[in-house]
């Protein structure tokens, strides 16, 4: 299996498990998470150091739109960090996985918590400067969601990486171009972002965020300091891969029935190469 | 050091943060804006690849602050006092605290002597928010000996701190060992408490003499930590005075008193009174003005403490 078929794989996956995790948890943001799980499924299959290494230490990533954290909570049990089984706690009750990710609660893989938009790429940059003051040739990952750049904290962020030639910083934009109460370009227009992005003094490359291809290679990229952030805007669709939900804002935070989430799951299919995380012991 | 005559507490932060550069190779400093006005300005000049200007954006200070902490450095984030508490709330609440993150908060401009910028710049709410935001340690040092000593004790512990600084120069109280948590006795009598913190605890110890002279025996306690407040010293003096009054450059609400009220409410209810800015906004002024106008004088206390007495 190539690289991209093994993205591809890991991808369904996610979003087999997003559905049923959310279905599940009776509550949840399944819209941004599907539409992210193609980058998600890059990062975890191969386009990332995800877990510290002889001498390397991790590279990090950073969920700034915290509310998609099914997706991520999915890919960290596939690559072997989370266990499978603790899919089922999804924002129940003493479960680590809470509804937006917390680091008091899952302090091995949540780099700092997030859930109010906006502080992210921020704490990125600090952890960024903190790796290269120690040394270390991590990269940080950071997503953000579309909407999420109207919060004026994402600016100071994308002023302070070019300043401080944060080169290891990787922001990815997530751009579905729609938000809770509307169209980004009604709500409050961010066009041309890739435009501003670089006026900012980010390297920024615009991709399909659903071409794995195209995604693993910008995580290819050499492992260099280049002196530059790189910023991606990653076209996506709200939602991808379950056609009654594609881009429909309504499921940024809507639940599924039981029989829309089996008709989602019969839409995605089986991954080529994972299976569905086993539900809760003891099931009635 | 020791400071002998009175002295900016910004400055004694300033100078025991060039300190810590020398001792602990992990500790950076970060500001936005102000390193001259906090006086972190000398670290700058002496360990130039451990500063961290942010220029004027509070928020994402703090956020940084939290992720160079996330890779194992002590990072110290300075800036005005309402502007961390305030501007930055969101930030100090989330990426620091929510986090866990080994941030120290060092703010000067902490009261309502700041000069003569006005209400904008008094940092009079500060020590309510941060007092609101779980695992956050609050202190608030008297003077300049006890803001060098804190500044040293701050960077020992882990976890967040939140330091308040005044900007005018406070008379030196005193040069006795510094311990977080731990209130000092710095002076016994048996009518009345007076618990103060920062600059208000020299113009406690004004208000006990004066109160001697009327032969009413005054303890004053140095609560130099509002978070976590030493409740067994409190307890204890207020059962042996059976009055109490808590005096701050701050807000009635929320900050010191609401700490002491809070505690003694549940453990030794006795009759209290508060000095303090009393639910209004500040203005221009100096600072003697402005601590006669808001209500911030020994005179004050000493009215407090009469009425106080009156209730038990």
């Amino acid at each position: 299996m190539g690289e991209k078929e093994k993205g591809a794989a890991m991808a369904t996956q996610i979003r087999r498990d997003v559905i049923r995790m959310i279905s599940s948890a009776g509550h949840g943001h399944p819209g941004g998470a599907l539409g992210a799980a193609d980058i998600l499924a890059s990062l975890y299959s191969g386009g990332m150091r995800v877990k510290d290494e002889k001498g390397k230490s991790r590279d990090r990533l950073v969920l700034s739109n915290g509310h998609i954290c099914a997706a991520w909570y999915s890919a960290l049990s596939l690559a072997g960090c989370i266990d499978r089984k603790d899919l089922n706690g999804f924002r129940k009750l003493g479960s680590p996985l809470q509804g937006h990710p917390s680091r008091k609660h899952l302090p091995d893989w949540v780099e700092t918590s997030t859930g109010p938009l906006g502080q992210g790429a921020s704490v990125a940059n600090g952890i960024a400067l903190g790796l290269r003051m120690s040394g270390s040739d991590s990269k940080v990952f950071t997503l953000v969601g579309d909407g999420e750049m109207q919060e004026g904290l994402v600016w100071e962020s994308l002023m302070t990486a070019p300043q401080y030639k944060l080169g290891n910083a990787v922001v990815f934009v997530l751009w579905n171009g729609l938000q809770i109460d509307g169209t980004v370009e009604k709500v409050k227009n961010l066009e041309p972002i890739a435009d501003r992005l670089r006026a900012f003094g980010w390297e920024t490359i615009e991709i399909d965020g659903h071409d794995i291809g195209a995604i693993q290679a910008v995580l290819d990229r050499p492992r260099k300091a280049t002196g530059k952030p790189t910023a991606v805007v990653a076209r996506t669709v709200m939602s991808k891969g379950v056609s009654f939900m594609e881009n429909d804002r309504k499921w940024h935070g809507s639940c599924l029935s039981k029989e829309q989430a089996d008709t989602a799951l019969a839409e995605l299919g089986k991954s080529a190469s994972f299976s569905d995380y086993p539900a809760a012991g003891g099931s009635k | 050091m020791k400071f002998e005559a009175p002295t900016p507490i910004r400055d004694a932060f300033g100078k025991a943060l060039v300190e810590l550069g020398e001792k602990n190779p992990k500790v950076v400093a970060l500001t936005a804006d102000l390193a001259d006005a906090i006086k972190v300005q000398w670290f700058a000049e002496r360990y130039p690849d451990r500063f961290i200007q942010m220029g004027i954006a509070e928020s994402d200070m703090m956020c940084v602050a939290a992720g160079l902490a996330m890779t194992g450095w002590i990072p110290f984030a300075t800036t005005f006092a309402a502007f961390a508490a305030g501007l930055a709330n969101m930030a100090v609440k989330i990426a620091v605290a929510y986090n866990g993150a080994n941030v120290k908060i060092a703010t000067s401009h902490g009261g309502v002597c700041v000069g003569a910028d006005g209400a904008t710049h008094q940092g009079i709410d500060d020590i309510a928010l941060m007092r609101a935001i779980p695992g956050m340690t609050v202190v608030v040092p008297c003077d300049a000996n006890e803001a060098y000593k804190a500044t040293l004790a701050v960077a020992e512990h882990v976890g967040p701190v939140y330091l308040r600084l005044g900007r005018i120069a406070t008379p030196i109280v005193d040069d006795k060992p510094f311990r977080i948590g731990k209130a000092r006795v710095v002076r016994e009598g048996g009518d009345v408490a007076i618990i103060a913190c920062g600059s208000m605890v020299a113009t406690a110890l004004e208000a006990a003499k004066a109160l001697e002279a009327k032969n009413v025996k005054a303890t004053v306690v140095n609560m130099h930590t509002v978070k976590p407040l030493d409740v067994k010293t409190l307890v204890s003096v207020a059962g042996k005075c059976g009055a109490v009054v808590v005096a701050e450059e701050h807000s009635i609400i929320g900050g010191l008193g609401s700490a002491v009220s809070e505690a003694l409410a549940a453990n030794r209810p006795v009759p209290m009174e508060f000095v303090g800015v009393r639910d209004v906004f500040g203005e221009s002024g100096e600072p003697a003005e402005i601590l006669k106008k808001y209500g911030l004088c020994a005179s004050d206390i000493q009215k407090a403490a009469l009425k106080a007495i009156k209730r038990k």
